[in-house]
């Protein structure tokens, strides 16, 4: 078969178009490019509504106005000191805790998994309840959570090496670990009087409440680099869902891949415990909603779900704040907020997760 | 080809060991359950441990201490222990996932919510009070794990099963810790229930609690061979003739109520249901028929052995047995996850 004609048939699938730049091509789906842009304007969209919520409420052209740098002074302050940081925050870790997720899920080949089953959230969680019950400076607690997630994540890997990782083996020491710390936890909020033990409980329920340029930042530069990495993993992660052998045999260097991911996945979901705490649920369901939706994962599926992560992550927080006349942190209501829509997901989509 | 050969060899070379495992395990579980009655922040003599129980002399405050608090105790001990062993068994069979506890259902989130609702709306204290919100509100959990993952055509999956349970657990459980921040009361009451105890717990709750425990453990016994069937897949099941919809919701349904019985009498024990099975298939291999025996002693080994550990390391007050089952189970988790291959499921 000839080029030309090749490309005749790849144009003549449906939804699939080629799309050459010199010698390089890519084939694009129009229907996960058009989820893309839907999910990308809903966001959009759900950011503005989340800026102009509030005590002191904004209408949608001051919002945009004040973004884009034409507002008035009053407006401006409310959205550049307190809601914009924010608003970018909520997007971010939503994007960052989703990839993580689908990564995992990806490299152990299990859907269950998620950096929350395996141990990495139940680090950062002891060693910053730790950390708060002993009255230690509060300012370390993001360094404290990452060094705690990121050495969680690199002992499970360690653990779980004999030879090359099997991914069963990694989630039942991922379990075990995860088990263990969580026990820890559990330890120190019964030996502590129970109004020490308040404050360290509301850590371990993330929230974006307190966040700043210095989150947006620390976000945007992370993203920055593991974003196209991630993107440039995925098409190995791809064949690796064919299964160990197969993926070795069309020449995939399967253990480096599977490290590489787990790398990524990791410091995604570190960043993101470091910044807000422990957030449960996005990770472990914006792939499955994202893969429902749209499909098995391609580039084009994992930066949907990025979108869907962040979409997601943005409503719930508007719920946290809005909805309640008590301001919840985010982590409580990402559940609340996700399952009644997931469960439908299930009940409607039989085969496909 | 080969994993299944060396399967094969590694079963028949343990076999032999099957039967000799047992009776030292019977005999453990045995003195376990003595120590279980001696050790508390009292310590009693053997004499004492078993007149208490053979020819109980209410004038005596050891044999009283021994009759009133440590034979409950310990009684709940071995059902839950068993009860949850069972369970977790059975839940990596139906769902051939080693991810699989009894806990997958929602069972200890529905259990705990409703249990922290009861507390911040109605103010209950007394652990007799919890069981029936316990039992409740792990049952209706559990129903509606159920139900979400059997609509729809295609019915019932294991993934569909197991994601549904890790939904509803997390949506619970977001419930939960939300009333906890609004309610500090609250949050002194339940975070001892929620860490998981054998200790306080009246002779009552073991009555109550036992029935459902007798059924489902029994009815697992009885349907091993089902579970062997299972584990080799749906499609092999189905070629042998086995109505797999029917068979998998008997079983949901016997693990339903043997969990929901263990959380309502002892909390939140979460690990001894995930970790014991995997353990015992290092003796026994991969047939359920001797998982299934193996987990009704092993699981009340554990869980006694931990409720005991847990009196003695933190004199004259004690940790909590959910507490200690994690930091004793899942070491050893971790180093069998090492030594061995731990069974395909």
């Amino acid at each position: 078969m000839t080029a030309s004609a090749r490309q005749v048939e790849l144009m003549s699938a449906p939804r699939l178009r080629v799309l050459r730049f010199g010698g390089v091509a890519f084939v694009i789906n129009l229907r996960t490019l058009s989820l893309i842009l839907v999910t990308f304007v809903l966001l959009v969209a759900a950011a503005c509504l989340a800026m102009m919520l509030g005590s002191f409420r904004l209408t949608v052209g001051e919002v945009v106005g004040s973004v884009l740098g034409t507002g008035n002074g009053e407006a401006d302050f409310v959205i550049w000191r307190l809601r914009f940081p924010r608003t970018l925050t909520v997007a971010m870790l939503g994007g960052a805790l989703a990839m993580s997720g689908a990564i995992f899920q990806g490299a152990v080949r299990n859907p269950l998994v998620s950096p929350d089953i395996i141990g990495i959230n139940a680090g950062a969680t002891l060693a910053a309840v730790f950390w708060i019950l002993t009255d230690m400076p509060q300012g370390a607690i993001p360094l404290l959570a990452f060094v705690g997630a990121m050495s969680v994540a690199s002992l499970v890997y360690l653990l779980s090496w004999k030879g090359h990782i099997s991914g069963g083996r990694l989630i039942l020491i991922g379990i075990g670990i995860n088990a263990l710390l969580g026990a820890g936890v559990t330890f120190l909020f019964v030996r502590y009087p129970v109004q020490q033990t308040r404050s360290a409980l509301a850590w371990t329920v993330g929230t974006a409440n307190n966040s700043d340029w210095a989150d947006v930042r620390l976000l945007a530069y992370s993203l920055a680099i593991l974003i196209p990495l991630a993107v440039a993993l995925m098409w190995s992660l791809r064949v690796m869902q064919l299964g160990d052998t197969t993926a070795r045999s069309v020449g995939l260097p399967i253990e480096r891949t599977r490290l590489l991911l787990i790398a990524v996945g990791s410091t995604l979901s570190a960043f993101a415990i470091a910044v807000a705490g422990p957030i449960g649920f996005v990770a472990l369901t914006a792939p499955h909603i994202a893969r429902m939706i749209a499909g098995p994962m391609t580039s084009g599926v994992f930066i949907f779900t990025l979108l869907v992560g962040a979409l997601f992550l943005m409503l719930s927080d508007i719920v946290a704040q809005h909805a309640l006349p008590v301001s919840l942190p985010v982590g409580v209501v990402t559940a609340a907020i996700g399952a009644p829509y997931f469960l439908f997901l299930l009940y409607r989509v039989n085969a496909r997760v | 080809m080969t994993t299944i050969k060396s399967a094969g060899r590694r079963s028949a070379s343990v076999r032999l060991g099957r039967r000799p495992a047992l009776v030292v395990i019977v005999v453990l579980l045995l003195f376990v359950a003595l120590l279980s009655l001696r050790i508390g922040s009292a310590d009693v003599s053997n004499g004492d441990a078993l007149d208490a129980l053979f020819s109980f002399d209410d004038s005596s405050y050891d044999q009283v201490v021994v009759r009133s608090l440590r034979v409950p105790r310990t009684l709940i001990g071995l059902g839950v222990g068993a009860a949850l062993a069972v369970a977790g068994a059975a839940m990596q069979a139906v769902t051939r996932n080693p991810l699989a506890g009894p806990s997958i259902f929602g069972i200890n989130g529905g259990a705990a919510f409703l249990l922290t609702l009861a507390v911040f709306v109605g103010n209950l204290t007394h652990p007799m009070q919890f069981i029936w919100f316990a039992f409740i509100g792990g049952f209706g959990a559990a129903a509606l794990v159920y139900a979400v993952a059997s609509a729809g055509a295609g019915g019932p999956s294991p993934v569909k099963l197991a994601l549904a349970g890790v939904i509803v657990s997390s949506l619970l459980g977001s419930w939960m810790t939300a009333m906890l921040l609004l309610d500090e009361q609250a949050f002194e009451v339940v975070r001892f229930w929620l860490a998981g105890s054998l200790a306080g717990r009246d002779v009552e709750v073991f009555w109550w609690v036992m029935p459902f425990m007798i059924v489902g453990v029994v009815g697992i016994a009885l349907m091993s061979n089902q579970l062997n069937i299972l584990a080799l897949g749906e499609d092999t099941a189905r070629a042998l003739g086995m109505r797999i919809r029917l068979v998998r919701f008997t079983i949901t349904f016997l693990v339903v109520l043997m969990t929901g019985a263990a959380v309502a009498a002892a909390g939140p024990i979460g690990f001894v249901g995930l970790a014991v099975p995997h353990i015992v298939r290092v003796v026994t291999g991969p047939d359920y028929r001797w998982i299934v025996l193996y987990c009704v002693l092993v699981g009340p080994l554990l869980l006694l052995t931990a409720d005991v550990a847990g009196r003695v390391v933190a004199r004259p007050s004690e940790l909590q047995v959910g507490i200690v089952t994690a930091l004793t189970g899942a070491p050893f988790l971790i180093f069998l996850a090492r030594q061995r291959r731990i069974a395909e499921l």
